[in-house]
C-alpha cells in the first residue's frame, strides 16, 4: 500500500488535535509500521510502534477464584478438631479400662519388657543425679567464697572509713 | 453462572484489565495482584453480573478505580518500575538499537503523564476503544475526552521531537 506522504501530515495533523476515527489512526499504525518512514516523520514511529507493542502483553497468570478454596480449607480444619477429639474422647476409654489379667502372653511379654527397658533408663538416672551432687559440692565452694569477697569488701569499707577520719 | 461460564465471560477482556493496571501502577506484579483482584470481585458478583449490560465497560472502570485507590495508599509508596522489552521482527540490527532506545523512551514519556489522560491514551491509542465506550468508562464527556486525549498526544510529539534532535541517549 503506497501512502501519500501530504495525507499522513494532514492525519498526523488531525490525530494531535484528536479528531481522527479509528480507522484514520489504524491508517496511521499501518503507514509507521513500514521499515522505511519519512524521515521528518521519523519519531512518530516509535510513538505507534510502542502502541503496537504494548497491546500484545497478555494476562499470564491463572486466574483464581480465592474464596471458595479459603472455605474448603475453613472446614476442613473444623473436621479435623472435630475428628482429634472425637478420637480422643471415644476411642482412647477401652484401652484404659483393661488390667493386666486381661493381656495375652504376647502382650504381657512386651510389657514386662517395657517396664524393665523403663528401670534401666530411671537407674541410669540416678547415676546422673549422682554426679550432680559434684556440681552442688561446687556451688557450696563457690558461695563461700562469695562470703569471702563478701569480707574483703567489708575490710575496704573500714579502710575507707579510716582515711575519712584521717 | 458457572466457573468456566465465567471464564468465557471475562477472557476477552482480561488482558485489557491487566494493561490498564499496569500502565497505572507500572509494576508488573502489582498490575497482575489487581487483576486477579478486579476478576475476584467479578466472581464475588456473578449474579449481578448479568444484570450488566456492559460487562467490559464495567470492568475497566472498576480497574480504574481500583488501581487509582491504589496509587493514593500508602502501600503503593514503593512501586518498581518494570519496562517491558520491546521486540520487532524486520527492522535491521542497528536500527533495532536505536528503536529500543526510543520505544522505551515513549514509555517514559507516558509514565509522566497525568494520570487521566494515561487512562484516556491506554484505552483510545492502545486498546483502541471509541469515545462513546471510553466515555461510559470513564463517565466523562466525549469533548473532555478529547481535550485530554490531544494534550496528551501533543505532549508525547513534543517530548519525542526534542528526543530526536538531541539522541536519545540518556
Amino acid at each position: 500500500m503506497a501512502f501519500q506522504i501530504r495525507d499522513i501530515e494532514q492525519l498526523l495533523e488531525k490525530y494531535d488535535n484528536a479528531q481522527t476515527s479509528l480507522q484514520e489512526e489504524q491508517q496511521l499504525k499501518h503507514y509507521f509500521a513500514q521499515e522505511e518512514v519519512a524521515p521528518h516523520l521519523q519519531h512518530y514511529k516509535a510513538m505507534f510502534s510502542y502502541f503496537q507493542e504494548t497491546k500484545t502483553e497478555q494476562f499470564t497468570k491463572d486466574i483464581r477464584l480465592k474464596p471458595k478454596k479459603i472455605r474448603i480449607y475453613k472446614w476442613a480444619s473444623v473436621a479435623a478438631v472435630i475428628a482429634i477429639m472425637f478420637s480422643v474422647t471415644f476411642l482412647n476409654k477401652p484401652d484404659s479400662k483393661r488390667s493386666l489379667e486381661d493381656l495375652s502372653e504376647e502382650e504381657l511379654l512386651v510389657y514386662n519388657q517395657t517396664k524393665e527397658a523403663f528401670t534401666l533408663l530411671s537407674s541410669r538416672f540416678n547415676q546422673g543425679v549422682n554426679s550432680l551432687n559434684a556440681l552442688a559440692i561446687a556451688s557450696h565452694n563457690l558461695e563461700k567464697g562469695v562470703k569471702q569477697v563478701g569480707l574483703i569488701n567489708e575490710f575496704g569499707k573500714t579502710t575507707n572509713k579510716i582515711f575519712k577520719t584521717n | 453462572m458457572t466457573q468456566s461460564d465465567f471464564m468465557k465471560l471475562v477472557m476477552p477482556f482480561k488482558d485489557k484489565v491487566f494493561r490498564l493496571a499496569k500502565r497505572l501502577l507500572v509494576s508488573n506484579e502489582e498490575a497482575e495482584d489487581a487483576t486477579q483482584e478486579i476478576l475476584l470481585r467479578l466472581w464475588k458478583n456473578k449474579y449481578k453480573i448479568a444484570e450488566y449490560r456492559n460487562v467490559e465497560a464495567f470492568s475497566m472502570t472498576m480497574t480504574k478505580n481500583f488501581c487509582l485507590d491504589r496509587l493514593k495508599s500508602k502501600q503503593a509508596q514503593n512501586l518498581k518500575i518494570v519496562h517491558s522489552n520491546y521486540q520487532d521482527t524486520n527492522v535491521s540490527l542497528q536500527k533495532q538499537v536505536e528503536l529500543n532506545d526510543s520505544v522505551e523512551w515513549v514509555a517514559k514519556i507516558m509514565e509522566d503523564l497525568p494520570e487521566q489522560q494515561k487512562i484516556i491514551l491506554q484505552l483510545r491509542d492502545i486498546e483502541e476503544y471509541d469515545y462513546e465506550e471510553i466515555a461510559k468508562i470513564l463517565n466523562m464527556k466525549e469533548t473532555a475526552i478529547r481535550v485530554a486525549l490531544s494534550r496528551a498526544r501533543k505532549t508525547i510529539r513534543e517530548k519525542l521531537t526534542k528526543a530526536h534532535h538531541y539522541g536519545v541517549s540518556n
